[in-house]
């Protein structure tokens, strides 16, 4: 509460006034508006993810004291790690779109609204999830995360595909079921907080409240479910290839490099750091459930057809990998996981807005529709490459430090997991290389020679670049980043009460 | 004498408004009549209003006209928002530029549709201003049901509150035979649980030798005759204020009688009598037979659990905005009733400074008004061909044709849905929160399910209006200033409840001791 400036405020509210503003401006001024609106959020969050290193920048205010709910934000080193992927994801997707408005593609319908309606919904998405990343009142946490849902259904419903309406109502019925089972759990923390003396949402309050065993599970479920719903794992998953399939790949992009991103982040915040006793109950069912997301998603992702569900079904995998360090209960692993929530978000939407680019010109992202796109469109190619490269953990990439992390964290714990997960990788390499094999080698039909007229232009050499640099800066150079997610995930184990295993040199198993 | 009745005022005050504004009917000319009684209403209201904020800041719980009434801070709440949604309905019923003109009651109620008499009534533009009057008596009605202290009262206040409703109900302008008839089966149905509820006071009256709530308290405390007259007079009881309410199964009124009513009635009936209904019970179940309490939870529970069951899912299938609007209001019925069976109140061990139930469904209750009424406005401005037009196919595209309409109504059914940052989300919340401190946390989850279920409906109405292509028969006409008054009041009452809802809370648990 030192500090004078609410920094942690600004930052969330920043991306809403630059919302608001961005709806009511139309036309191109507004989606100029919008981009420097995720310009401005840039450098504050950098600026907060850097001041947070040094200081302590929580916010602590009375919300509804009648019902022990606070105004309460702080950012830890995981906070710090997804505010930094939001702010940097947000600019680039909304440059990737820019053109949307003049969309001409056949497998796209014809746009609802203009270019500044969607940087608006864009940056209401970026401000909710800021607040989720930044809450430290369960309450609070849950409002937001109910909250990122609206804008964006109007998202999917706006841009996209013919059946975006159904797309779009899937995934917010899936959402919302989840959202309320969550509602049951939080209305919970209530109960038990009001019953212990004095209600509280604040999540540091909770774990020391002692309660029944049965209690704490049934609260455990209700928050795992929804995380597990947004992370998405397997079978709570369908949700995610449709909307992919059927929405904007700038509004998938933020969607899985974003909001999904919350499930995982909840689980180490919430379930881990509220419910620890009943998070090492569940612990067997969860790793059975990450390993089958791991192995189900990819086989899932080498038989598709389509390049974006290919691509959403890589991300059911790597979720799973994600997962799985979570709850092996090693620091290793689970600074491994919040890396990897960090690479994978930037890699998967390289991915996404790549095959973006694709879509923008030939209309489609059925794989049997392109062939030999590399030698019309080498750079492009390219970007594919390394972005599907990334993906797949190759060394000197971001990715492959968080997922070696997570291997070499979890072996102890769980090593059988680990055996079958490392085949997740092997499948990776098919799932990449083979639909690179199938898009941009060979020689091009004459459909493809008609509609892949261009390589990459500069708007989208410009949007891709940041982010395939920084996922070879983090994949040469880890370290720093590194350091600010273990002090989360050491936090986190010594709340869960778990040691790290001795390594098996110095006598452990 | 007059000390007695004074404390009850506001009451007194709209009732002598009433009729003063019968007295208007003959003395006012035809022209300025709907102007002069829309504004002596609205003054009747504001008025009583001011009185009950006096009365209720100075804190003062009390008995009044010879115990009959309870001047307590729920009822002094309840009146307070009946007050406040009587005036927003007021707006309603006075509005006149969406219907092009012409207001939306039937120039002449008595003429039999599409006869000689109604196009001579139209021709010469004649109108029923008596439903201004009609609405001050039935919101006496309510108030009085509300604050009852004994039973017999109650049941006057029932009948008071309910024959101006069924009037209104079947007044309106355009589809006649609809609105007839949804008058004619409230009018039969009401009856019928009028009569139960009577035949309930006879039992309960001949188990407890009194009418007055805290004579019946005493005498279920001291078990003096066998419980089963008792029991039997809760339940024909409950079934009484349970149909006002609009609860599993005394619901079948509600759809038919939502859609034939005219829409601004239906906006006061959703609101006002559900209020009225809602703090009815609370007091007849916590005040009287709070001791009871172990025997009408798990009764009642079953009731919330197929209110809620039945308002979502036959919700789902709905196709029309109106009929939609009532099935969401059972759901809503089986909420509030969720709470009820929670039974948390400072008379068993609640803290002074802590959310209980009462509490709690008053919050759900305002929440849940803005909401409504502000739902109810903006379906009266969606038009084909001079009448409203409620059907999905009429509302589709809607949004996409006017954005701000489509917003402030996607805000109004997101607040119904209890979508974070809207004041539903804080109503249920609370209201979750109360029945789970109740030992009822099985009760909360189903509830969350039904939510679940309700809200993909609510989204349904947003998909249908932001997702097709605009429907180019129906007329979007623009609100006259009373409606426009009422959808912002709607909008912002409903964020500003959702983003800072501890001043009403406060008000809401300062204001939660009945006594008797």
């Amino acid at each position: 509460m030192s500090n004078s400036i609410p920094l942690l405020t600004i930052l969330g509210v920043l991306p809403l006034a630059f919302a608001l503003i961005a709806f009511v401006v139309r036309g191109k001024a507004g989606k100029q508006l919008a981009l420097v609106g995720s310009l401005v959020t840039l450098a504050v969050g950098v600026w907060a993810f850097f001041a947070a290193g040094s200081g302590d920048l929580s916010e602590l205010v009375p919300w509804i004291p009648q019902i022990g709910a606070w105004y309460a934000l702080s950012l830890d080193g995981m906070g710090r790690a997804m505010v930094l992927l939001t702010v940097i994801l947000v600019p680039i997707v909304l440059g990737a779109e820019w053109t949307l408005d003049q969309k001409k593609a056949e497998a796209h319908a014809e746009p609802r609204w203009g270019g500044n309606v969607f940087g608006a919904l864009a940056l209401l998405v970026e401000g909710f999830a800021l607040f989720v990343f930044m809450s430290a009142d369960v309450l609070l946490f849950y409002i937001f995360f109910e909250a990122t849902l609206i804008p964006m259904f109007f998202l999917i419903t706006g841009w996209g595909g013919a059946k975006r309406g159904r797309a779009a109502m899937k995934f917010l019925l899936f959402s919302l079921a989840g959202g309320l089972v969550m509602l049951f759990a939080v209305i919970g923390v209530y109960g038990i907080t009001a019953g212990a003396g004095q209600p509280s949402f604040l999540i540091d309050d909770f774990a020391s409240i002692p309660m029944s065993e049965t209690v704490q599970k049934v609260l455990f479920a209700g928050f795992f479910i929804a995380f597990a719903v947004k992370a998405p794992m397997v079978p709570v998953h369908t949700w995610l290839p449709d909307t992919a399939e059927q929405a904007l790949p700038g509004a998938t992009a933020l969607l899985v490099g974003i909001l999904d991103k919350i499930g995982t982040f909840g689980m180490i915040r919430i379930c881990l750091g509220m419910l620890p006793g009943a998070s090492l109950w569940a612990t067997p069912f969860v790793v059975v459930l990450a390993v089958i997301s791991i192995i189900y998603g990819a086989v899932l992702a080498i038989t598709s057809t389509n390049l974006l569900r290919l691509v959403a079904y890589t991300s059911v995998s790597h979720f799973g990998f994600m997962v799985l360090g979570i709850f092996a209960f090693t620091t290793t692993a689970m600074s491994g996981s919040i890396f990897y929530m960090l690479a994978h978000g930037f890699s998967s939407a390289a991915l996404f807005l790549a095959v973006g680019f694709l879509l923008n010109r030939r209309g489609s992202v059925e794989i049997a529709d392109f062939g030999g796109v590399q030698q019309l469109a080498p750079l492009l190619a390219g970007v594919f490459l390394i972005s599907g490269l990334a993906t797949l953990g190759l060394p000197g990439t971001a990715n492959f430090v968080g997922e070696f992390s997570i291997m070499t964290g979890s072996w102890q714990r769980q090593t059988a997991a680990v055996v079958i997960a490392v085949l997740g990788t092997v499948l990776a390499a098919v799932y990449v290389l083979w639909a690179y094999q199938r898009v941009f080698t060979g020689q091009p039909t004459d459909a493809v020679k008609q509609s892949v007229t261009s390589d990459l232009g500069g708007r989208e050499k410009l949007v891709i670049g940041p982010l395939i640099a920084l996922l070879l800066l983090f994949g040469f150079y880890p370290q720093p980043m590194i350091n600010v997610v273990e002090q989360t995930a050491s936090t986190t184990m010594n709340v869960v009460g778990m040691t790290d295993p001795l390594p098996g040199s110095m006598g452990g198993k | 004498m007059l000390e007695e009745f004074l404390p009850a005022a506001p009451v007194l005050l709209v009732l002598l408004g009433g009729t003063i504004a019968i007295v208007f009917e003959g003395a006012v000319p035809r022209l300025v009549r709907p102007t002069v009684q829309a504004a002596w209403a609205l003054l009747v209201l504001i008025g009583a209003f001011g009185w009950t904020l006096v009365n209720w800041s100075a804190n003062a719980p009390q008995l009044a006209a010879m115990n009959a009434l309870t001047l307590d801070g729920p009822s002094q709440l309840t009146w307070m928002l009946l007050l406040f949604f009587g005036a927003l309905a007021v707006l309603l019923f006075a509005e006149r530029r969406v219907g092009g003109g012409e207001s939306p009651f039937a120039p002449n109620a008595s003429a039999v549709p599409s006869s000689q008499a109604e196009r001579e009534a139209i021709a010469a533009r004649q109108e029923q201003t008596e439903v201004f009057p009609l609405l001050l008596f039935s919101l006496a009605g309510m108030m009085v049901f509300a604050a009852a202290n004994d039973l017999l009262t109650m049941f006057v206040a029932l009948e008071v509150l309910s024959f101006p409703l069924y009037v209104l109900c079947g007044m309106a302008r355009r589809r006649r035979l609809l609105s007839q008839e949804a008058s004619l089966k409230y009018f039969l149905l009401g009856a019928l649980s009028s009569a139960i509820f009577l035949y309930g006071v006879a039992l309960t009256f001949g188990y407890a030798g009194s009418f007055h709530f805290r004579d019946i308290d005493l005498a279920v405390q001291s078990n003096a005759q066998s419980p089963w007259l008792l029991l039997a007079g809760l339940a024909l009881l409950g079934v009484g204020v349970l149909f006002k309410m609009g609860a599993v199964p005394f619901h079948n009124w509600v759809p038919d009688v939502y859609q034939g009513a005219p829409t601004p009635v239906t906006a006061f009936m959703a609101i006002c009598t559900k209020l009225a209904a809602t703090v009815g019970l609370l007091r007849l179940l916590y005040v009287a037979l709070g001791s009871l309490r172990w025997d009408w939870q798990t009764a009642l529970a079953v009731i919330a659990v197929a209110t809620m069951v039945v308002g979502s899912l036959i919700g789902l299938t709905q196709t029309d905005v109106k009929r939609l609007l009532a099935y969401s209001s059972i759901a809503h019925a089986g909420f509030i009733l969720v709470g009820v069976v929670g039974a948390v109140t400072t008379a068993n061990g609640l803290a002074d400074d802590r959310v209980g139930s009462v509490a709690a469904i008053l919050v759900y209750l305002a929440a849940y008004g803005l909401a409504t009424m502000g739902a109810f406005a903006i379906v009266t401005l969606v038009r084909r061909s001079g009448a409203e037009a409620t059907s999905f196919a009429a509302w589709s595209g809607l949004g996409r044709r006017d954005p701000l309409l489509g917003v402030l109504m996607t805000i109004f059914l997101l607040s119904m849905a209890g979508i974070p940052l809207t004041g539903g989300f804080i109503g249920k919340v609370a209201v979750f929160a109360a029945a789970w401190n109740g030992g009822y946390s099985w009760l909360v989850l189903i509830a969350v399910i039904a939510s679940l279920v309700t809200a993909g409906f609510y989204f349904h109405v947003i998909w249908v209006m932001f997702g097709p292509n605009p429907n180019d028969e129906t007329a979007l006409v623009s609100p006259g200033i009373g409606t426009q008054i009422v959808i912002w009041v709607g909008v912002v009452g409903t964020l500003l409840l959702g983003v800072l809802p501890g001043p009403l809370l406060d008000i809401a648990i300062n204001s939660a001791g009945f006594i008797r």
